[in-house]
């Protein structure tokens, strides 16, 4: 283990520059504790976001050597075994300063996606019975624990090409929504999600998969809104 | 825009080579029709269109075009496989295979050629 | 809101309902593409030992209805095939959308579809 890291950060906006610290390495050292060391040591005016430091809250994603991660469950053991780490923030979303991103269009996508739950009983009713066990259930919880974080958003090169493309977390929750027996807006969401913004414009790259921290699979969840589309337009549902 | 670092992964090369396989037969249809077009003009014809295929360069490149069908099927059943099939975890060797059976078709018929 | 599918009425519908007939279609004609790219491709790893003389290729298919048909399906679904394809290729890589990226699809696809159907027509009758 080296004595210091050598770690280059993104200073500036959309036109910026790296600027280069050497940071004390330590034991059991994340890339969030290596930042946050700039900021209360080295360079105070650096801008960067985070808020939980235990991988809940999803603010802290970043771009590490080169590819999206959450930095405060990242081990700089994991990403920069030769002492060296470059951070940027994430991309496919405007740079505000350093390493904060305006995460607006990642949020308003999930909004455009209709990835909110819509009642079908009122709180008189009696509590749905959801059987864990069913094919729709399991579905919905193999995706159900993204944290918003936007490592797929920046993994996905369609999202770069295609500036509609609601991208794999809007998608990834409205499959959760579709697998929801509980929720009164099925044709309206398969409608929002469908066609060359929504979930066809998917070319199965994986990028998404490859770097969801949660280990969660956009691209299958994704594949599973192509059918569910595709079949609500065949049968006139939509 | 992503780098070149993030897109380093199976998924992501299987996706270029089946754009890339796609564009380069596009683009070589229209020729392939020309050629058994002269067909039209008789035998003859079609022979002399055909003659073309000796030279060393344009077989070289005829293998190589085989090997970008076979490359596109493949990755077009893993996508449809992945598409259609309900999945988990099993992608990476999808890839895999579809590289295998392309690569197998172009020497075999590399063997037959030359 | 720039783009199509972005507004929530009839019109949007519509486009996400033909865009969606686009994915399906494209699937469909790939699962047809692959059972004619075997054949063709086992055809032709057996047709090209020993050369490729024009009289071995004629000679196979004059005046056969069926292999006549078989490659009028493929020229059609590669056509369609193709079309498709290069509509995501001019909207992610040339930056078209609207109108323009349509007419060049149709274009590419009906250009395809005539050369291929001409070719056919040249070796079968
Ligand atoms: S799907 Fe994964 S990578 Fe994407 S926002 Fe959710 S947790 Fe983050
Ligand atoms: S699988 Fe789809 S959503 Fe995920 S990175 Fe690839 S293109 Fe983007
Ligand atoms: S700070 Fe909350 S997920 Fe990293």
């Amino acid at each position: 283990m080296a004595a210091t890291l050598q770690v280059r950060v993104w200073r500036g906006g959309a036109e910026g520059a790296f600027r280069g610290y050497e940071v004390p390495r330590r034991e059991s050292q994340t890339v969030l504790d290596v930042v946050t060391y700039i900021q209360r040591r080295l360079d105070p005016a650096l801008a960067y976001r985070f808020a939980c430091r235990v991988g809940m809250c999803g603010s802290c994603a970043m771009t590490v050597n080169g590819k999206a991660r959450w930095t405060c469950r990242t081990h700089v053991s994991k990403v920069a075994a030769d002492g060296v780490l470059e951070i940027a923030p994430l991309a496919n979303l405007p740079v505000i300063r350093d390493l904060v991103t305006d995460m607006r269009e990642f949020f308003d996508k999930w909004a455009r996606a209709k990835g909110e739950f819509v009642p079908t009983a009122t709180r008189r009713d009696p509590p749905a019975a959801v059987r864990p066990a069913t094919a729709a259930r399991r579905a919905a919880d193999a995706a159900i624990e993204c944290i918003g974080c936007g490592v797929c958003y920046a993994s996905c090169d369609v999202v770069a090409w295609n500036r509609d493309y609601l991208g794999p977390a809007a998608l990834n929750r409205a499959w959760t929504l579709v697998n929801d027996v509980r929720d009164g807006a099925l044709a309206a969401r398969l409608a929002a999600v469908a066609g060359d913004a929504g979930c066809h414009a998917c070319h199965t790259q994986m990028g998404c998969a490859e770097r969801c921290p949660k280990q969660l699979v956009p691209t299958a969840s994704i594949a599973g809104l192509k059918r569910a589309v595709g079949r609500a337009v065949l049968r006139g549902e939509i | 825009m992503i780098g070149w670092r993030a897109r380093n992964h199976p998924a992501y090369w299987a996706f270029l080579v089946h754009r890339l396989s796609g564009i380069a037969l596009a683009l070589f249809l229209p020729a392939h029709f020309l050629v058994l077009g002269q067909a039209l003009r008789g035998e003859a014809a079609l022979d002399g269109a055909l003659r073309w295929t000796e030279v060393p360069l344009v077989k070289a490149a005829e293998v190589a075009l085989v090997l970008l069908l076979a490359a596109h099927l493949a990755g077009g059943l893993r996508i449809l496989a992945l598409e259609l099939l309900a999945w988990r975890g099993w992608q990476k060797s999808l890839a895999a295979l579809a590289a295998g059976a392309a690569v197998a078709v172009g020497v075999t018929f590399a063997l037959g050629v030359f | 809101m720039s783009g199509d599918g972005m507004r929530g009425d009839a019109a949007t519908l519509r486009a996400v309902r033909a865009q969606t007939m686009l994915w399906l279609a494209q699937r469909a004609s790939a699962a047809v593409l692959a059972l004619c790219v075997l054949v063709h491709l086992a055809t032709m790893i057996y047709a090209v030992r020993g050369g490729l003389p024009a009289a071995e290729i004629l000679g196979r298919t004059r005046g056969s209805a069926a292999w006549g048909a078989f490659y009028a399906v493929f020229v059609l679904a590669a056509a369609l095939h193709a079309g498709i394809g290069l509509r995501a290729i001019a909207t992610e890589w040339l930056g078209l959308r609207g109108k323009a990226r349509e007419a060049l699809v149709a274009a590419v696809a009906l250009a395809l579809a005539a050369l291929g159907l001409r070719a056919v027509w040249a070796v079968v009758a």
